[in-house]
């Protein structure tokens, strides 16, 4: 479902400030793979799935979705192909905006937009029920705007956001880093559910070991622009944190220096 | 300094408001909707006047001739949408580019600085000569373009744009050519300041290489005008047509207070001083409100009385 091939990307190249952030990433997604990435700061983490998004070109390699080799397409274009939840619960929306013209907005992604109206009343009445869904009461405020949500039910909106026209890939930057513990679950929760009923390829990069080893079927750890672990199936059920940290020690020679990936 | 002179001055403050309305409107479209000071307008509304007075002159019958002032001023935006999505310049720099070109171009259209267009000798559809009629008729340009607005801002296209002002970040990853989008807006709110532009020059009866100047400045005033006056008279209950109406009553409350100002006698030199200052006030309240809510030494009074 998505084909990264020996990926590369530096930035500020020949200057002081020059920075390998990807150097050298293979990485092949099934269909309906949930992959979980942890690693520190600076690993490339979030690099990576922005690379996978196209919001800059990669300096080497190449990137496939769905078959098709969307390396040189631009971020909006690749868009089609992608549903993505960002770290900043503000990223995601559009606060002046009603939460169904938000809705609306979505699912036109990878659509041309002509001048047909921009929401219909069926599709009020789908999102209705998609908001129902959720649990958090948006289904009777459907005219609020954005801007008046809490950051959880933003993150929440925009998830349905991404995956309300099923994506072929689903790309979640440590979207629940920025709530309160009891909201970032109830996202977590959320997340868990669409993923298992649409059956979504997923990349999730998260900060919180925990979350890494609970959620997904497959985690791989990076360091310094590369994975430097790869693990699934059972192996990975079986996981701990200790495990992790021992794994990450064993194969970088240095130690995990980050004190919320560790303790929480 | 009779009265009875400002109340007579009052129908033709009425008309030049409405009819600068429409360059407001133009200008709320990229400040407010599209989130970019686009400085173009100072430029676009006098090719807007120098295209339908030298059409008119030709003889081509006065609506034809908005509507060509309509098409340039469209041209003009998309220089500068151009210049700013294509070429990477700074939005306040390209809108400044584009205007100090049309400069040229202007006195170019009008062979000079000026032209003049006699309402007694070629059909105008407004003029200061017949206050009624060109109120009558702005009226309904406004009622027309404030139709067109509502509806387009309610299409695919339309949401799209509002959705890159509002957030371009989530407008890329919704699928939204952010770029395109920016020179659409930029285009169509450079024709609407040019439509104005030839209805004023047909009011005042000639098109002048400096009517445009400081206009972006006029628009604003009638935007934050409108906004201050909106939000106290409807509050919450506020809609989008409601919105682009008080943007047209902000531009009509201008004029009735520069009305006022000259009335007073104040010398005409120091009208633009008076604007920019107007403005200025007018954009600073909202920010110094907030400042007032959340200041630093409030709080330290605050820290102090609690002691």
């Amino acid at each position: 479902m998505m084909k990264v091939t020996n990926i590369h990307k530096t930035f500020n190249p020949g200057t002081i400030n020059e920075k390998v952030a990807l150097n050298g990433v293979d990485l092949t997604l099934e269909e309906g793979e949930f992959v979980t990435v942890i690693g520190g700061n600076g690993a490339g983490k979030s690099t990576l799935l922005n690379a996978v998004a196209g919001v800059w070109p990669v300096d080497e390699g190449t990137i496939e979705i769905d078959g098709v080799d969307v390396t040189g397409l631009c971020e909006y274009k690749r868009a089609a192909y992608l549903g993505r939840v960002f770290q900043d619960p503000m990223t995601g929306t559009a606060a002046d905006m009603e939460i169904e013209e938000n809705l609306a907005l979505a699912a036109r992604r990878g659509k041309s937009r002509g001048l047909k109206w921009g929401i219909t009343k069926e599709e009020k009445e789908r999102y209705y029920h998609l908001l129902k869904e959720l649990d958090l009461g948006l289904e009777d405020r459907m005219t609020a705007k954005v801007g008046l949500l809490s950051g959880g039910q933003r993150q929440a909106l925009t998830l349905l956001m991404a995956t309300m026209q099923k994506p072929k890939l689903l790309l979640l930057d440590e979207h629940t880093a920025a709530l309160d513990p009891k909201t970032a679950a109830t996202v977590l929760d959320a997340t868990e559910k669409v993923i298992k009923e649409n059956n979504l390829t997923t990349m999730m990069v998260t900060h919180n070991m925990r979350d890494a080893i609970v959620h997904g079927n497959r985690l791989i750890m990076m360091n310094e622009g590369k994975i430097i672990l790869n693990i699934s199936g059972e192996e990975k059920k079986n996981l701990t944190i200790e495990d992790l940290l021992h794994k990450f020690e064993e194969v970088s020679g240095t130690e995990f220096t980050n004190d919320q990936a560790i303790l929480s | 300094m009779s009265f009875v002179s400002l109340i007579n001055a009052l129908p033709g403050d009425v008309a030049q408001g409405v009819i600068w309305g429409i360059m407001a409107i133009g200008v709320f479209l990229t400040f407010r909707i599209l989130d970019f000071a686009d400085l173009t307008v100072d430029g676009s509304l006098a090719t807007g006047g120098a295209i339908a007075v030298v059409l008119i002159l030709k003889g081509v019958p006065a609506p034809i001739a908005l509507l060509a002032a309509f098409g340039t001023g469209v041209l003009a935006g998309l220089v500068t949408g151009l210049l700013h999505t294509l070429l990477g310049i700074p939005g306040i720099l390209a809108g400044i580019l584009t205007q100090i070109a049309l400069y040229s171009v202007n006195l170019n259209i009008l062979g000079g600085s000026n032209l003049a267009v006699n309402v007694n000798q070629y059909p105008l559809l407004v003029s200061l000569r017949y206050l009624p009629k060109t109120i009558i008729i702005s009226v309904i340009f406004v009622a027309v373009i404030i139709g067109i607005m509502y509806w387009y801002f309610g299409t695919e296209q339309g949401s799209a744009i509002r959705a890159v002002g509002n957030n371009p970040a989530m407008s890329r990853a919704q699928g939204i050519n952010i770029n395109l989008m920016k020179v659409i807006a930029l285009a169509l709110s450079n024709g609407f300041v040019a439509l104005s532009g030839g209805l004023i020059a047909q009011y005042q009866g000639f098109a002048d290489i400096n009517m445009g100047r400081g206009a972006i400045v006029i628009g604003l005033a009638a935007v934050i005008i409108g906004e201050v006056i909106g939000h106290a008279i409807v509050g919450k209950r506020m809609n989008f047509v409601l919105r682009l109406t008080f943007v047209v009553i902000g531009a009509i409350i201008y004029y009735i207070v520069i009305g006022v100002v000259l009335w007073l006698k104040m010398p005409t030199n120091d009208l633009k001083l008076f604007t920019a200052i107007i403005v200025a006030i007018f954009l600073a309240v909202p920010y110094l409100k907030g400042q007032s809510q959340n200041s630093f030494r409030k709080a330290g009074k605050r820290g102090g009385s609690a002691r």
